[in-house]
């Protein structure tokens, strides 16, 4: 019966087209229109705009006038396949309403141009508007203000009633000041200087003193390294060890210590490639976009690895510089902020012809040397290389894998040599293509080290050759490990032939729509671009510019964080309408315009923070703000913040007079408990220990193995370096007990200082006030010192009974006590 | 149950212990006095405390027995006689056009199975002759031939498997679990992560607890060193200067604690009496002497090859009677590309009589009735050869294959005896009831007392789920 009356109105509707708004609209409405509406158009399709309609979405034309049957629209809404049928969810349409499309398509997609479609709402969220040059507020304790911040602080509090809290003893403030802005405890002896420091303006002249010392620079690379996701290795199955990785984390550090203007910082590391006549630095800057991962596994594909990259630039520069979750749009339209899919892949454009190039980039000290053992080094290599007919057998294979890579499926060996030498080695192909004449010296090394230790199977077991070649190889180790050492950096450079993108539909790079052009977010002001087609270098103009209301605010937010534990906006990744609101909208457009006025100047920013009043308070919690703030969202009081895992052990190295401050360099592997390289890939990790007083250095130079990071980072929240990171969780567990207290790098700077103050030539007293002096800049109150007296008593008596020596027993139990002391929340906690 | 996003959840809690602190005074006595009692602070303010899920749950413990690599559905739950047809040929293209391989082309000739399959229990259901000892269980297990993934490559098979999204940064099922229930145990983990043969393309990112906090991710027992990181005391730190140690450290905490008012540091100074009691509990756990000597030769423990596996299968099952909630096992090398018939009588070897009998001896003590059993990896082999050397085709291994592989599942409400789901008679794709991972993640969930679409935790502004935006429960593997 039902399909009786379907086969009649079919009939009637062929006799006499349908009506567009009696007939065809209201079936969009009900079935389409909430993915394809006003509000939301998903995969780019609008169908409440007959323009935007007819045009199509992502995947192109949706509905072709006057032949339903090759319209996919009509594709959609008729296919038998769940998941390709529209509208994924609820009835599908029909066989009416089926028939109904078809013939108005048939009868040439009418769309009368009354059925206006509805506006699209603009956005008036908060942050994407300009930012405001707030006029400081009126106060009326007045003598509490010490900067602007203060002001806008203190008119919040007064409105609510609230007082701020007393400023925070001179001990607690000083050791809060240095590890803030150095991440390192104060010393005994800047406790006693500072403590006699009478001059009126002391405080400032010690943050400025702070400000200047090079440690500064290794503080602040860390939480910028977090959103870089800096890493020592490849991720993924292979893992591989990146020798130059670290050469970027030497320029952030030396960025950050000369104070480089934060429009410079930016633009640098997005696109210093492209900059004119662009410096060695201003390449290894862009490090910044090369902490992707890569995926080696040798089955990948590589235009998917490729394809993963670019979609984790793309997400890094959204969360880093513009604090939006642009990241939602690799698959759809943003569900809350006004981003759609689309500009997502103009984003994408920007980077996808970006390319991976590794180039030299000497420290001080180390061209000199190179130079100079280069032609007896050049020499050796090609004795070695004719000796053994390297470019003959070279060429042989070169010419296997090239047949391979034309035309696979041939051999199934080679192709498989084929598969793994292009997840090995960045631009096999190309490099074999440009034969041995036309390519750089570096490519020929890559190329042929990469044969000699990979013949494959081009000599078909050959068992003479591939001996032949092996001795090769081990001269040419030989030859290479007298070579002096060179620094090399991961840049990138622009690749013009990569310059096509397509919009990924549904985020599946199998599955390209549209093409686009570079282009930015249509919620911000218009870029400028400098030539005909925008580049990486335009979008980073773009977005240090004044007129774009976001990357200053994001950034003024971001460095707030450091010093509050938390963001005037709490999610400082999500700035966007998801994101939560700024607690001082005021406090942060001035923050953000400070920064624009100075010329991007982070140090004085970071001055001005401190240099507040509301910086200054105490961080103990206020009982009369359990109800009101307990989460201090009214800035009543400071905060106490635990330490971030890598100043964790800076402190325990420092204080145990072990620490290693040279700054900047190679990454460093101190010792790794037995099990931890054991679970990379396949026992492929390797940790080769640093020796001498290279391990002591600072936590930021502990090399991170993706696969198998080192395990005190992790206990106390390192994030894992896969995606951008704005702010770290702060956990509490019991491994971290265990870690603190059973990691021989804790129980040996425990022991260094334990034997240091065992040792003094003075009475109990003091060396308990010292023990406790170094470890937390402050001397014990009353029932501290009885607690420490108390537990020197017994563990002494304890190791006695034991069987120590009493001199022994001594010393024990002084380790001991400084091995509690380090274990103290107060240690790990700037107050 | 309605889960809070974790920062609220803190604040609340933090709120209302404040309170509960004021009320008390704010002395060291009264802090210590409900320490001692184990009571107020553990139940109120620990992210960990037990909690429960939306409805009641079959299953309170699982033992996911992750086989990185994947191993062959065709040549130990899946026969495909067909592939004896075609040994040696390639397929007709029409055959293989929509499949995508890591490694071989279509075109690569196919592999047959020596492999004998015979019926078992009273079930019928049918195995290879490589797990003679899984066939005397068959009736309590249910096999799944009509597993489905979405990626081809370990790392992002594995994220998927774990996470449900092939991309990095989402919690893994563990920390969901965690996060979900809570930990049962006062003296151990909550989830545990063990690992025999060498490391897995994972690694750490199957079993990180991702924007969730760390508190959730799985603690590592190793499977060489120290069973968990910095367990045991430094040298010369007997168990009694432990203890004085923690006694001072928890007396200047308290002060501190008295002084400043915050939170954190009663966190702090329970984080540091559960890691003492992990340091009792632990070396108890993991000591073998009182179990039977029976027990121990079912497990083969102490004999090669089944020693290292069979330690972990008994470590499991110990941990479930100590109340672990979630234990990841992860055996490496599963990747059989090339000597397939070699290394897989080597793995199976090395672990069909541990499984068996960790089946077996949690059924003999009543404890699989609520112990869910996962068994597989990320995702199946080919029908077709990977011959990587010519000159020995003897070692022909499999390619990776998404599309149609198998795993099992036992105990926790499953129904024993069932085979569900069906490849075709090459094995490329499913022609009957599929089970996407998300289903399966769907599935284990819901024995834990979840509804996996309700399971959420707030990220950048989203409410994001272990089965991302789809997952349906497989009512057919339930009893």
């Amino acid at each position: 019966m039902r399909f009786f009356f379907s086969a009649l109105t079919l009939v009637a509707a062929f006799a006499q087209p349908p009506d567009f708004q009696r007939d065809v609209q209201p079936i969009f409405q009900k079935k389409c229109m909430a993915c394809h509406g006003a509000s939301n158009q998903m995969n780019g399709l609008r169908l409440d705009d007959g323009e935007a309609a007819l045009k199509g979405g992502y995947s192109g034309v949706a509905i072709v006038p006057g032949t339903s049957a090759t319209s996919p629209l009509i594709a959609r809404v008729t296919a038998t396949e769940k998941a390709k049928r529209m509208p994924p969810a609820g009835d599908p349409l029909s066989a009416d309403q089926i028939a109904t499309l078809k013939s108005w398509i048939d009868s040439g997609a009418k769309w009368p141009v009354t059925a206006k479609k509805q506006a699209s709402p603009k956005s008036t969220h908060w942050s994407y508007q300009p930012i405001l040059r707030p006029t400081l507020p009126e106060v009326k304790q007045s003598s509490w203000v010490r900067n602007p911040i203060d002001a806008f602080v203190l008119a919040r509090l007064e409105k609510e009633n609230i007082q701020p809290s007393p400023e925070a003893s001179k001990t607690v403030l000083l050791r809060r000041l240095k590890l803030d802005l150095l991440g390192l405890p104060p010393t005994p002896e800047e406790v006693v200087e500072w403590q006699s420091d009478k001059r009126a303006n002391a405080y400032e002249l010690w943050v400025d003193r702070f400000l200047q010392s090079p440690h500064y620079g290794e503080r602040w690379a860390r939480p910028w390294l977090d959103l870089a996701h800096y890493a020592d290795s490849d991720g993924y199955e292979k893992d591989n060890v990146r020798n130059g990785a670290w050469r970027y984390r030497h320029w952030v550090i030396n960025a950050l210590n000369e104070g480089m203007p934060f429009d410079r910082f930016a633009v640098e590391q997005l696109a210093g490639d492209l900059l004119p006549n662009s410096t060695l630095e201003q390449k290894v800057a862009t490090g910044f976009l090369r902490n992707t991962l890569t995926n080696r596994e040798a089955g990948v594909d590589r235009r998917e690895d490729r394809f993963e990259q670019v979609i984790n630039r793309v997400n890094t520069t959204g969360t880093t510089f513009m604090g939006v979750t642009i990241g939602c749009t690799q698959c759809h339209d943003h569900k809350y902020d006004p981003f759609s899919q689309k500009e997502y892949y103009q984003l994408f454009a920007f980077f996808n012809d970006a390319e991976d190039e590794d180039v030299d980039a000497p420290l001080a000290g180390e061209m000199g040397p190179y130079l100079r053992a280069l032609p007896e080094y050049r020499n050796q290599k090609n004795e070695i290389l004719s000796k053994y007919k390297i470019p003959e057998l070279q060429a042989r294979w070169e010419k296997a894998m090239l047949t391979a890579i034309d035309d696979p499926g041939k051999d199934v060996e080679v192709d498989f040599n084929v598969t793994s030498m292009k997840a090995m080695l960045d631009f096999a192909d190309r490099m074999i293509r440009k034969g041995p004449q036309g390519r750089t010296e570096r490519e020929s090394e890559r190329l042929t080290n990469y044969f000699v230790n990979n013949p494959g199977t081009a000599f078909k077991g050959d068992k003479e050759i591939l001996a032949h070649i092996k001795e090769a190889r081990e001269k040419l180790n030989e030859a290479n490990a007298k070579i002096p050492f060179l620094t090399q950096a991961q840049t990138v450079r622009r690749n013009q032939d990569k310059s096509v993108t397509n919009i990924a539909v549904r985020g599946d790079w199998k599955s390209p729509g549209v093409e686009v052009v570079p282009g930015t977010l249509s919620v911000l002001p218009p870029m400028k671009a400098d030539g005909a087609r925008a580049t990486r270098l335009d979008l980073a103009r773009w977005l240090v510019s004044k007129e774009n209301p976001l990357t200053p605010r994001v950034i003024a937010n971001r460095n707030w964080q450091e010093f509050f534990s938390r963001g005037l906006v709490r999610t400082s990744e999500d700035m966007g309408v998801s994101g939560e609101k700024p607690s001082h909208p005021e406090l942060l457009d001035w923050l953000a315009t400070q920064l624009l006025d100075n010329g991007w100047n982070v140090k004085q920013l970071h001055k001005t923070i401190v240099m507040s009043a509301t910086y200054r308070q105490s961080s103990n919690s206020r009982q009369d703000l359990t109800d009101r703030d307990a989460d201090n969202m009214l800035l009543a009081r400071q905060i106490r913040m635990r330490l971030p895992a890598e100043l964790i052990r800076d402190a325990a190295l420092s204080v145990g007079g072990i620490l290693n401050p040279s700054i900047g360099g190679k990454s460093i592997k101190p010792a790794l408990p037995k099990g931890v390289a054991e679970l990379g890939y396949g026992n492929s990790v390797k940790w080769k220990e640093s020796e001498g007083p290279e391990r002591y250095r600072r936590g930021l130079y502990i090399h991170f193995q993706r696969t198998a990071p080192y395990p005190q980072l992790m206990n106390f929240d390192e994030p894992d370096s896969n995606v951008a990171c704005s702010r770290r969780r702060t956990s509490n567990t019991p491994l971290q007990a265990l870690n603190l207290m059973n990691d021989p790098v804790f129980f040996e700077a425990a022991a260094a200082l334990g034997e240091q103050v065992s040792t003094q030539a003075t009475g109990l007293t003091d060396k308990l006030e010292g023990l406790f002096l170094q470890c937390l800049g402050r001397k014990p109150v009353e029932s501290e010192r009885a607690s420490l007296a108390g537990y020197l008593d017994r563990q002494t008596a304890l190791l006695v009974k034991e069987g120590k020596s009493t001199a022994e027993s001594q010393k024990g139990a002084w380790a001991g006590l400084a091995r509690v002391l380090l274990n103290t929340d107060e240690f790990i906690t700037r107050e | 149950m309605n889960f809070m996003h974790f920062d609220e959840y803190r604040q609340l809690q933090a709120r209302r212990q404040f309170l509960k602190n004021a009320a008390c005074g704010f002395g060291s006595l009264a802090l210590g006095g409900m320490m001692a009692s184990d009571g107020l602070l553990g139940a109120v303010a620990d992210p960990l405390a037990p909690r429960k899920p939306h409805f009641a749950p079959k299953a309170k413990h699982v033992i996911f027995m992750f086989m990185e690599g994947g191993p062959s559905q065709m040549d130990l739950f899946d026969p495909k006689p067909a592939l004896q047809k075609w040994h040696g040929q390639s397929l007709p293209a029409e055959m293989t056009k929509d499949l995508k391989l890591a490694f071989i082309k279509p075109t690569a000739a196919v592999l047959g199975s020596p492999r004998q399959f015979t019926q078992h229990g009273k079930s019928g259901m049918v195995l290879s002759d490589y797990l003679p000892n899984l066939a005397t269980c068959v009736d309590d297990i249910c096999m799944v031939r009509s597993m489905q993934t979405d990626a081809f490559n370990h790392h992002p098979g594995q994220l998927l498997l774990f996470t449900g999204s092939i991309q990095f940064g989402r919690p893994t099922m563990g920390a969901w679990v965690t996060y979900g229930l809570g930990s049962e145990s006062q003296n151990l983990p909550g989830f545990v992560v063990l690992s025999s043969g060498v490391g897995t393309s994972g690694g750490a990112t199957n079993f990180l607890s991702g924007f969730m906090p760390s508190t959730y991710q799985g603690a590592q027992f190793r499977n060489s060193g120290e069973p968990i990181l910095y367990l045991s005391n430094p040298d010369g730190v007997s168990r009694e200067a432990q203890r004085a140690g923690l006694d001072t450290i928890k007396e200047l905490n308290e002060k501190h604690y008295t002084d400043t008012g915050d939170m954190e540091i009663a966190s702090r100074i329970q984080s540091y009496e559960l890691a003492y009691r992990m340091q009792m509990a632990a070396p108890e756990l993991l000591d073998f002497s009182k179990e039977d000597p029976k027990t121990l030769e079912m497990y083969g423990v102490g004999k090669k090859p089944t020693h290292e596996f069979a330690s972990n299968c008994l470590l499991a099952r110990r941990m479930v009677e100590r109340g672990v909630r979630y234990i990841l096992m992860m055996d490496a090398s599963w990747d059989t590309h090339t000597n397939l018939n070699k290394k897989l009588k080597e793995k199976c070897d090395a672990s069909d009589q541990p499984t068996a009998a960790l089946i077996k001896d949690l059924k003999q003590r009543g404890l699989l009735d609520d112990t869910l059993i996962v068994w597989g990896g990320e995702f199946g082999r080919t029908a077709m050869a990977e011959i990587r050397n010519l000159s020995d085709p003897d070692n022909a291994g499999r390619d990776h294959h998404p599309n149609g592989y198998s795993m099992w599942l036992a105990g926790g409400g499953v129904k024993g005896g069932t085979t569900i789901g069906a490849t075709d008679e090459m094995g490329f794709n499913i022609t009957e009831d599929k089970v996407h991972v998300h289903d399966l993640q769907a599935t284990i969930l819901n024995q834990l007392g979840f509804d996996h679409t309700k399971l959420t935790f707030r990220h950048m502004g989203r409410d994001y789920r272990l089965t991302d935006l789809s997952g349906e429960v497989v009512r057919k593997m339930l009893v």
